[in-house]
């Protein structure tokens, strides 16, 4: 791992410029009152951590309490609120949220040559209901909790429990429109405001994979507000819509519910594989191998996403033919995200690669996501989903996807565009490191799980027969490993602020229009408004660039 | 499973199972399940094999001290092509496969035995069609195929059977059902799988499976005395459903003898096939459901009834197939004095009665064969 393409300028001369989009403005009315895109993004990423450390700490507490079979570290009420408040938060505060709200908002505008988002004040009305809700989920876990299950099944949560169902609901109901209002934003900056010459097809595939992810937002969204909102009256005045004694349908809820929960997913993975087009290129040299396919297969994505809800419910007793089609449409949707595998592997072909800590995530990233879909496969086959289905298998998935997946890809875009972001290198050697131990780690604590789940150990299970100790305590052991592998980026991260190495406009020599301006960029992003005259990923353009300035500065 | 040796299956699954990595075989389903599930580990490990392969030899020929200069390539029709074509064939023969599996877990055959299981907060109650009762467990024998009727009290909660491959949610208000016929003696994990609130982990039982001589032996000393269907019938009197239900002439509401399975005409025009579903939802819901040719003066007996009491009478009401079975019942309720709770008398008035019917009822002649 001794070569490397990172170029950074001679430490002695280089400073952090002066004006920037960081220091332009101080004092802390500044930031809570911009309409940077910039300075949203970094408050969303501060605050996203926060509850992305709140969220692991309660996979902790669950991980202590499955390491006996026994219920002896909380009682199992506790256990349900603990396992509750770790779905809610990291799906509604960390996970869909993540890449869009973070590297989405600092980087689209960038990379497509705007000034900002089109809507820069609806992007800081939607960090701040993303804090209305952050901040009501947190008062809703310290006034007592709620226990039922991210999913609020009904008549579980109308009628049988006494805990905060309507705060937690109304959370994430102010959440969801944090989303909408991103989602909004990015469509029409998408749409309007490329700068000349940057055509659809020119665009980086982490633009497609946001523009695909917004449109779920966008159409999905409003659906779980409305199954909240039912809920609500629901629970409050009883209208019955989804109670069987006054003639309702609990199951229109599961229909419902996951018509926004299973794009939801994709929301929180396509941006995920935005990030990996983007690391993939850059340190294997080479252009996206079938860029257009690529970019399509997140279109694809998003769009027959919208219509494999129903495999949530093959075993909820919806008609046999109904299992029929969905099931088909779910391996209609499996494809689009095996061609993004392979043609990420075939960039690597002929490229010439460096193993920097993005690149390492990748590298996890196609790993781990590639066992995710395929036990996806597994769950959306009807007749094996009766047996893995409610079990750890789908927790080992979904984890998979969602974990293994995207926080990968999540790290991995952190440290891609930490320079970037800070104008400042984190710590190589380190961060290797880090990203290793995460990678273990992850696989010791969710591998047994695919076994767990095999043997039939329900999920959501406080105490279990005490034959399934022995992968619980690996899934455990794991999980401390992994604990590890998330603390040290923070605190690596943290003293690079000061520290780090200045890392100049183009430390990874990349393509994107994003790495042509100083790091930080000016508020203004651009001081003349680019002009896209070449594809994205032309490296042999950045080449024409570089002998260009060399020679104008000679 | 008949593409592969039964020598190195038996092995596969010994192993596995004695290592506790995967879940005993005990139903007639399960080796078949298990035959898709390995065929997609094999299809997942082969796919995994090759992506990491390619990454790995990839990343050893184009590090960037041994090919220092990329080669762009802008992509490659056929490649692309090729795996998009084989990953789809492949999902779709597991597509298929999975929707036949699905299939016969999920269609009972015209033979199996019928037993409810009702779920609630939280236990799982079993009736069995010769009127046995448990909680948190299940006595089934070998070789039979049992069909379960299922349906929850309150919240939705899941049946599952790991050993046995097979699960179903539990719905408020609903039947569903699912069947599965026991190969293995033994007791085996009962599982609540879908979260329903604070004891949702102890909401666990025991599948006991028996051999068929055993689980004689276990009715005969299970016996509570009474078969379901005669549980329904006492209901059926006690609540005064044959005050109406009567089969004269003169009657405010539909003879029941052999409406189970028939084509029913409604009031509100178009026919609906009445099984117990259909039967459940009658006496909860009457309104929605007026034969033709009746007023639709049924009272609601929701919340008077449980979901035990319902499933008595829709047991009942399957079984009646003459009028004069129900004229039977209808008589052992005039003998009763008024107000007079019914837990003892209908018994041995139903006793005898129920003998002559009950030869040329499928039900209770089955009940026949399992009581000594």
């Amino acid at each position: 791992m001794s070569a490397t393409i990172v170029s950074l300028p001679d430490q002695s001369t280089a400073r952090i410029p002066k004006v920037n989009f960081i220091t332009k403005e101080n004092g802390l009315l500044s930031w809570l009152l911009t309409g940077d895109h910039k300075r949203i993004a970094i408050l969303y990423l501060i605050s996203l951590s926060f509850f992305f450390f709140i969220g692991g700490a309660l996979a902790g507490l669950i991980r202590l309490e499955l390491l006996t079979p026994q219920t002896d570290l909380m009682a199992t009420d506790t256990y349900n609120k603990v396992f509750t408040m770790h779905g809610v938060i990291m799906i509604f505060f960390f996970l869909v949220p993540s890449v869009p709200a973070t590297l989405g908002n600092f980087l689209i505008p960038l990379m497509i040559g705007a000034k900002d988002l089109a809507l820069p004040k609806i992007n800081l009305l939607s960090w701040y209901l993303y804090i209305a809700g952050g901040i009501l989920a947190i008062y809703t876990m310290a006034s007592g909790g709620v226990d039922t299950g991210w999913t609020f099944t009904t008549p579980l949560s109308t009628h049988y429990v006494n805990t905060n169902v309507l705060t937690t609901g109304l959370a994430a109901f102010i959440a969801g429109f944090s989303s909408i209002f991103t989602g909004l934003n990015f469509i029409v900056t998408i749409h309007k405001m490329r700068c000349p010459g940057m055509t659809w097809f020119r665009m980086p595939l982490f633009v497609w994979a946001h523009y695909a992810a917004s449109i779920l937002m966008v159409l999905a969204t409003p659906v779980v507000a409305i199954a909240i909102v039912l809920i609500a009256l629901e629970r409050t005045i009883g209208i019955g819509v989804f109670d069987p004694t006054k003639g309702g349908d609990p199951l229109l809820f599961q229909h419902l519910f996951w018509f926004y929960s299973h794009p939801a997913v994709y929301i929180m993975i396509l941006p995920g594989m935005g990030v990996i087009s983007e690391t993939i290129s850059t340190f294997s040299r080479k252009r996206v191998f079938g860029y257009t396919a690529v970019a399509f297969s997140s279109v694809a994505i998003a769009v027959f996403g919208f219509f494999v809800w129903a495999h949530h419910m093959f075993i909820m007793g919806i008609s046999n033919y109904a299992v029929l089609v969905f099931s088909l449409l779910t391996m209609l949707v499996a494809v689009p995200s095996a061609i993004k595998i392979f043609n990420w592997t075939f960039t690597l072909y002929k490229g010439s690669i460096t193993f920097e800590t993005p690149m390492l995530y990748t590298f996890g990233f196609m790993g781990l996501f590639t066992i995710g879909g395929l036990t996806g496969v597994f769950l959306g086959t009807a007749g094996t989903d009766i047996h893995l289905t409610e079990t750890y298998f789908i927790v080992a998935h979904f984890h998979f996807v969602m974990v293994g997946g995207m926080l990968m890809a999540f790290l991995a875009g952190i440290h891609f565009w930490w320079p970037k972001i800070t104008g400042r290198m984190y710590p190589e050697k380190i961060s290797q490191l880090a990203a290793v131990i995460t990678f273990i780690g992850f696989n010791f604590t969710f591998f047994p799980q695919f076994i767990l789940g095999t043997l039939g150990m329900p999920r959501r299970y406080a105490s279990y027969p005490p034959e399934f100790q022995i992968l619980n305590v690996f899934s455990t052991a794991g999980a401390t490993i992994l604990g590890v592998g998330y603390l040290l980026p923070v605190l690596y991260l943290t003293w690079s602020l000061k520290y780090g190495a200045i890392a100049g406009n183009n430390p990874w020599q990349a393509t994107g229009l994003e790495w042509q301006i100083q790091s930080p960029p000016l508020t203004e992003n651009f001081t003349v408004t680019p002009i896209m005259d070449h594809e994205a990923y032309d490296y042999e353009w950045l080449e024409n660039q570089k002998a260009k300035e060399v020679a104008s500065v000679g | 499973m008949s593409h592969i040796s039964p020598i190195i299956w038996q092995f596969l699954v010994k192993w596995m199972t004695n290592f506790a990595l995967f879940p005993p075989e005990a139903s007639k389903i399960a080796p078949q399940m298990d035959a898709l599930l390995f065929f997609m580990v094999l299809v997942s490990l082969i796919g995994l094999t090759i992506v990491t392969l390619l990454v790995t030899s990839f990343c050893i020929l184009y590090s960037k001290e041994r090919h220092p200069v990329a080669e762009q390539i802008e992509g490659s029709t056929l490649l692309e092509a090729t795996w998009t074509i084989i990953p789809l064939g492949l999902f779709l023969v597991m597509f298929v496969w999975g929707a036949l599996i699905y299939f016969r877990v999920y269609t009972p055959p015209a033979n199996s035995m019928n037993i409810y299981v009702v779920g609630k907060q939280w236990m799982w109650k079993a009736e069995h069609p010769g009127g046995q009762h448990e909680i948190n467990s299940l006595h089934i024998p070998t070789g039979q195929p049992i069909q379960l009727t299922l349906i929850s009290q309150d919240v939705f909660h899941s049946f599952s059977i790991p050993a046995f491959r097979v699960k179903r949610e539990a719905i408020p208000g609903r039947y569903t059902t699912v069947w599965f016929e026991a190969t293995t003696p033994g007791t085996y994990h009962l599982f609540c799988t879908q979260y329903c609130g604070t004891n949702h982990s102890q909401m666990i039982g025991d599948i006991v499976v028996l051999t068929p001589e055993d689980y004689r032996k276990w009715l005969a000393e299970s016996t509570s005395g009474m078969s379901l269907a005669q549980n329904g019938e006492r209901l059926f009197a006690s609540l005064s459903c044959n005050a109406c239900h009567n089969t004269r002439p003169d009657a405010r509401g539909p003879s029941l003898a052999n409406v189970y399975g028939a084509k029913l005409a409604l009031s509100s025009g178009g026919t609906v096939l009445a099984d117990e579903a259909y039967l459940r939802e009658s006496i909860l819901n009457p309104s929605q459901h007026i034969t033709q040719g009746y007023a639709p003066i049924m009272p609601t007996y929701q919340g008077q009834v449980s979901e035990e009491g319902v499933i008595a009478l829709v047991e009942y009401i399957k079984n009646l197939n003459s009028d004069y079975r129900i004229q039977q019942t209808l008589n052992t309720t005039d003998l009763l004095p008024e107000g007079e709770g019914t837990p003892r008398r209908p018994t041995p008035a139903a006793g005898p009665q129920a003998g002559p019917a009950g030869t040329a009822q499928p039900g209770t002649a089955k009940q026949g064969t399992v009581k000594p």
